[in-house]
């Protein structure tokens, strides 16, 4: 609104290279990962599109286990959306998603949509700060890293960045960040200031290319670094609008909306011929302590069924305007929140800091489908309890990279994320997608006596090879690691001693070669 | 810590960094830059004019020659004890001045104060603008006090978004709250927000109750506002959740706009805290003591002195010195202001030690703060005479609120940060400052300090805030000399020289209309001065001094503090 206000006095429009339909773009952005992400470019030809949802999307009012209603109505029932309003997945009557999501819905049906239950890491960080890092950088709970997960991907293919690029082989930003400014009207009418004089370019022409040298203080690396943004500035400013020129979008995109107006740009930008394989978008406001629906009696209305109706119009937007311009076979993209949401609601018709919340991953070349069970939602929910991970967000990076982007596998796990994790079957096997696995073929049984005061025994076939069995407790901790080596093909009971664990909700996670798998247990 | 973290990897990297180029993703600058002399004690060294302008860039929003020479008259300690020594009138509250021919507000004549309320729903957007830009005056003001940059400092610190807060009286006694404590007891001032309406709205803390608490404040209260997230602030998730229970009973009297107590919603239980907290328990309150709990939380929070004064101390160094923090400035200048300031927790005797050490004024530190949007805006509204209209009201708050624009054009909107931590430059590892510089926002901060000096911004149909480029030069001793001119400009503008390769060329584009000899300017300087009301004459030497000044605004000198 604010924003709308200053718009009604626009700026020149010789102001506005890097104004497109009213965003700005950040051909070079700030945060860890695009600092990286800055770093190379993409040779295949694809482009992934990362759309951040800031705050921390309540993921079991998103993708709805409709097999849990019970305990869901009793640890939420104020907030719960009403069972008959949940939309039908085809083909999975135990899953749904929010009434607001129709356009997400009908790519599901189309089989243009995978979604991943429950995706965490170990020990998760309830801070927004801390976990956007963890996302961002794909680091451990613990683990502080200053570079990006796909940042050290690109980094890894065109070395030497930023120092000689563009090129003209390389003349694309490498990854394009999209800001977001509600009006579309900034390219209207101007003050007259006649004023060529606005170009920031024509000082490196006025010194003949050449600058003073920067001294070797602190000052002077900080002068280095803002000459650098004006450089590139000036030379991706060409690149970007003569893209943006050469084709217009055809798809309707949602009005209102910001992610559309977001995408729209992205989906421009894309068939207009730019290179670039990394966009990254945001939405934000998914912090939804207080009012994230209307009230305890309407559930389907209120701020996250209207935060979920603007992603999932705007992707479906987005999608169609990548078929009819014909790049829909190179583009994909994915949702991600720093967390999800509390199990249990709290009383101002909100939620609470959370862990695991499902990822959704959209694209015409997604092996489309949900991977994963329902979370298991206890009987008796405590203020503590939190959906478990049963997926770590690095495998789903590992999958990007490794058959969206085609790395192999050594670098994936030595360079990129640091160490091994397993892909998942998000993509199609058309695309050369090495492994796919089947965790149908997983065994693991409940544990019995659960609830248990002592002892409890699990069951579990292993496959063969490295297999590890954890122990989670109610917050996402990691507790303890109760096997953690090579198993041979077998039946197997593994009794965990619960003396010195407290009461309460626990879950406990087999990974093999062929995939992951988890129950929760009881601690009484 | 994050910091530290990062450097460790940076070590272990495995390719060698040739190309200094390189050295801008800030991996190699702890490593190779010395950070100055890792001292506290007083400076002693020169105090002239270099070190005024530095003392003045840091503590204010812009400055003019005329600054400098006040300030550079008196000795080091008098000039920052000026610079603390705020005056104890706070300014009048935001008028109305938003009437239109259209609509006027019924309750509020022009030019009187809305802050009194009530809260008016129709004119809820115009009192806040009104807000956005009467903080904008202040900004703008001449004023020789560091109370906007600390009033700043504390906007992003406890950051709540006005757009969010909702109504425009509760917003401004929040920032009413900031700026009458922005040198004060650090310690109270935790309490005030606490039980502030402003962040009761913001962080939830008013629907907080002991049915379902909301973690919101209780979390940031510790995250954000007072430990920390370093390695040494380990408070856990449990604390959070007690702390919030803790909290719960809150509530905010939309007739008088301030907050109470209300026991029934008040958890009563006894809250334990963890080991990080000495298993501190906190017996549960009936009735109105219940509010007392909130100061037994803040006793066991300020307990941990050491995390607290080292985290705000470290966070006003990186605002008034630089982000990068190693291991030696951490033990020779954070660690002895911290263990000064966990004494009394008083803000005045913190800042004022800092601002007068010998670290402070060591030539490393100059000019490596690259400046926020408002202090972009404010330096060009100062260096450059902009005049503002002295009437009417409404005038004078569409200019105000216009030069805000720029400022949210730019990248910041004061009033409403992106989020409760405030803008990334003053928390985002490893850039920090940086952050404030990409390929949107550079072009638009040149662009607008360059349309504001040579064509001036239409704030209203007919009404222009414009510079006196003419008026800037003739503060200058001899504005007829291009050499002296230039150089006084360059020290005014710049933190840092330009080589005199650069000024040979700056001066011989630009004041000599492209000739080589001196004289070119010094005789349409002279021409001017002997018939200031001849147009020609006149022209001649504003669009001298336009070149000469657009093309300074264009050099990334320009962007540093």
């Amino acid at each position: 609104m604010k924003r709308k206000d200053f718009l009604k006095k626009a700026l020149p429009a010789t102001m506005l290279p890097f104004f497109i339909n009213g965003i700005n773009i950040k051909a070079m952005a700030s945060t860890p990962m695009l600092e990286a992400i800055k770093r190379a470019s993409i040779k295949n030809g694809r482009v992934f599109v990362l759309i951040q949802l800031n705050g921390g999307n309540d993921g079991l009012n998103t993708i709805i286990p409709i097999d849990q209603y019970s305990n869901l109505s009793a640890a939420r029932s104020n907030i719960l959306i009403q069972q008959s309003k949940v939309l039908a997945l085809t083909g999975n009557s135990n899953t749904g998603m929010h009434p607001a999501m129709t356009g997400l819905r009908s790519m599901f049906d189309n089989g243009k949509v995978s979604i991943i239950q429950s995706v965490g890491y170990p020990n998760p960080s309830f801070s927004h700060f801390r976990a956007t890092d963890i996302w961002q950088s794909a680091s451990d709970s613990s683990q502080y890293l200053s570079s990006g997960w796909a940042g050290r991907y690109l980094e890894d293919i065109y070395t030497g960045f930023p120092s000689g690029y563009p090129n003209a082989n390389d003349p694309d930003p490498l990854a394009i960040s999209i800001g977001y400014a509600v009006s579309t009207a900034l390219m209207g009418p101007t003050v007259s200031t006649g004023i060529a004089i606005s170009d920031p370019t024509s000082f490196y022409q006025l010194v003949n290319g050449t600058v003073d040298p920067a001294p070797s203080t602190p000052a002077g690396h900080e002068l280095t670094y803002v000459r650098l943004v004006l450089q590139q500035t000036q030379s991706y400013n060409t690149t970007v609008k003569t893209a943006a020129q050469s084709v217009a979008n055809k798809a309707t995109y949602p009005a209102n909306n910001s992610l559309g107006d977001q995408l729209k740009i992205v989906a421009n930008l894309i068939a207009g011929g730019l290179q670039t394989p990394v966009y990254t978008v945001s939405l934000g406001g998914f912090d939804t302590h207080s009012s994230q629906v209307t009230s305890a009696g309407t559930t389907d209305t209120g701020s996250h069924a209207d935060l979920w109706k603007k992603v999932s119009d705007a992707i479906a937007a987005f999608q169609t305007d990548c078929e009819q311009l014909g790049i829909a076979d190179r583009v994909a993209g994915m949702t991600y929140s720093e967390f999800g949401r509390r199990i249990k609601s709290n009383a101002s018709l909100g939620t609470d800091h959370g862990a695991a919340a499902p990822v959704m991953v959209f694209g015409k070349n997604v092996n489309p489908g949900i991977i994963g069970a329902n979370p298991t939602i206890p009987a008796s929910v405590t203020v503590n309890d939190n959906v478990p991970m049963q997926y770590d967000f690095r495998q789903i990076y590992a999958s990007v990279l490794e058959d969206w982007f085609q790395t192999s596998s050594s670098k994936t796990d030595s360079d990129l994320l640091l160490k091994h994790f397993d892909t998942l079957p998000i993509f199609r096997a058309t695309l050369g997608v090495k492994k796919v696995q089947n965790s149908s073929s997983l065994t693991l049984m409940q544990n019995y006596p659960n609830p248990f005061k002592d002892f409890t025994n699990i069951e579990f076939i292993s496959p063969g090879g490295h297999v590890e069995l954890r122990l989670f407790d109610s917050q996402g901790r990691m507790i303890k690691t109760l096997i953690n080596g090579n198993v041979a093909k077998g039946n197997y009971t593994e009794i965990l001693d619960g003396n010195n664990l407290p009461a309460g909700n626990y879950y406990y996670q087999l990974i093999t070669a062929n995939g992951q798998v988890g129950r929760h247990l009881i601690k009484m | 810590m994050q910091r530290r973290a990062f450097l460790t990897k940076t070590i272990t990297d495995k390719t060698p960094v040739k190309d200094p180029v390189l050295a801008l993703q800030n991996q190699k600058l702890p490593d190779h830059l010395d950070l100055g002399v890792a001292s506290i004690a007083p400076y002693t060294g020169t105090w002239g004019k270099a070190e005024a302008r530095h003392l003045l860039r840091r503590t204010l929003f812009g400055f003019t020659k005329a600054d400098v020479d006040f300030f550079a008259a008196m000795t080091m300690s008098d000039a920052v004890d000026y610079i603390m020594n705020i005056p104890n009138s706070a300014p009048n509250p935001p008028l109305n001045g938003y009437n239109t021919i259209q609509i006027s507000d019924p309750n509020i004549s022009a030019g009187q104060t809305w802050v009194n309320g009530p809260d008016d729903t129709n004119f809820v957007n115009k009192r806040r603008n009104s807000l956005y830009a009467w903080w904008m005056q202040q900004i703008l003001n001449p004023d020789r006090h560091v109370r906007e940059k600390m009033t700043m400092f504390w906007h992003n610190h406890f950051s709540t978004e006005v757009e969010t807060v909702g109504s425009p009286i509760i917003a401004y006694n929040h920032h009413k709250l900031l700026r009458d404590n922005c040198l004060g007891n650090f310690r109270s001032l935790v309490k005030s927000i606490t039980v502030d309406p402003a962040m009761l709205v913001y962080l939830n803390g008013a629907s907080n109750t002991k049915t379902a608490p909301d973690e919101n404040y209780g979390r940031e209260l510790m995250e954000l506002f007072t430990l920390g997230k370093g390695t040494d602030s380990q408070y856990t998730e449990d604390d959070v959740k007690n702390a919030a229970k803790v909290l719960t009973g809150w509530r905010i009297n939309n007739t008088n706009y301030t907050s109470f107590f209300n026991a029934n919603n008040h958890e009563t239980s006894n809250k334990t805290f963890s080991t990080f907290f000495n298993s501190t328990t906190i017996t549960g309150q009936i009735g109105a003591n219940g509010a007392l709990e909130t100061d037994d939380l803040l006793n066991m929070i300020f307990s941990k002195s050491d995390v607290v004064a080292r985290f705000i101390v470290r966070k006003l160094y990186r605002y008034f010195v630089y982000y990068v923090i190693d291991s030696n400035i951490e033990a020779n200048v954070i660690i002895p202001l911290a263990d000064d300031f966990k004494t009394n927790w008083e803000i005045k005797p913190l800042v004022t030690a800092l601002l007068k050490s010998q670290h402070f004024f060591d030539n490393n530190n100059m000019g490596c703060n690259i400046k926020n949007p408002i202090d972009v805006i404010a330096t060009c509204s100062k260096n450059f005479n902009i005049a503002y209209p002295s009437a009417p009201v409404e005038d004078q708050y569409q200019a105000w609120y216009s030069m805000f624009t720029l400022a949210a054009y730019a990248g910041m909107t004061i009033g409403n940060p992106p989020n409760v931590s405030g803008w990334p430059a003053y928390y985002q590892s490893p850039q920090y400052t940086e952050i404030w510089l990409n390929s949107d926002t550079l072009p638009k901060r040149i662009f607008i300090t360059v349309a504001l000096m040579a064509v001036g911004y239409q704030y209203k149909t007919g009404k222009k805030l414009q510079a006196d480029v003419i008026a800037f030069a003739q503060q200058f001793s001899n504005p007829e000399d291009p050499n002296q001119l230039i150089q006084d400009t360059i020290d005014l503008l710049f933190a840092l020289d330009l080589s005199t390769t650069t000024k040979t060329t700056l001066k011989q584009s630009t004041l000599l209309f492209g000739q080589s000899t001196d004289s070119y300017w010094t005789g349409a300087w002279n021409d001017y001065i002997a018939n200031p009301t001849d147009a020609t004459k006149k022209g001649n030497v504003t669009t001298g001094l336009q070149l000469m000044l657009k093309f300074l605004l264009d050099l990334a000198e320009n962007q540093l503090s």
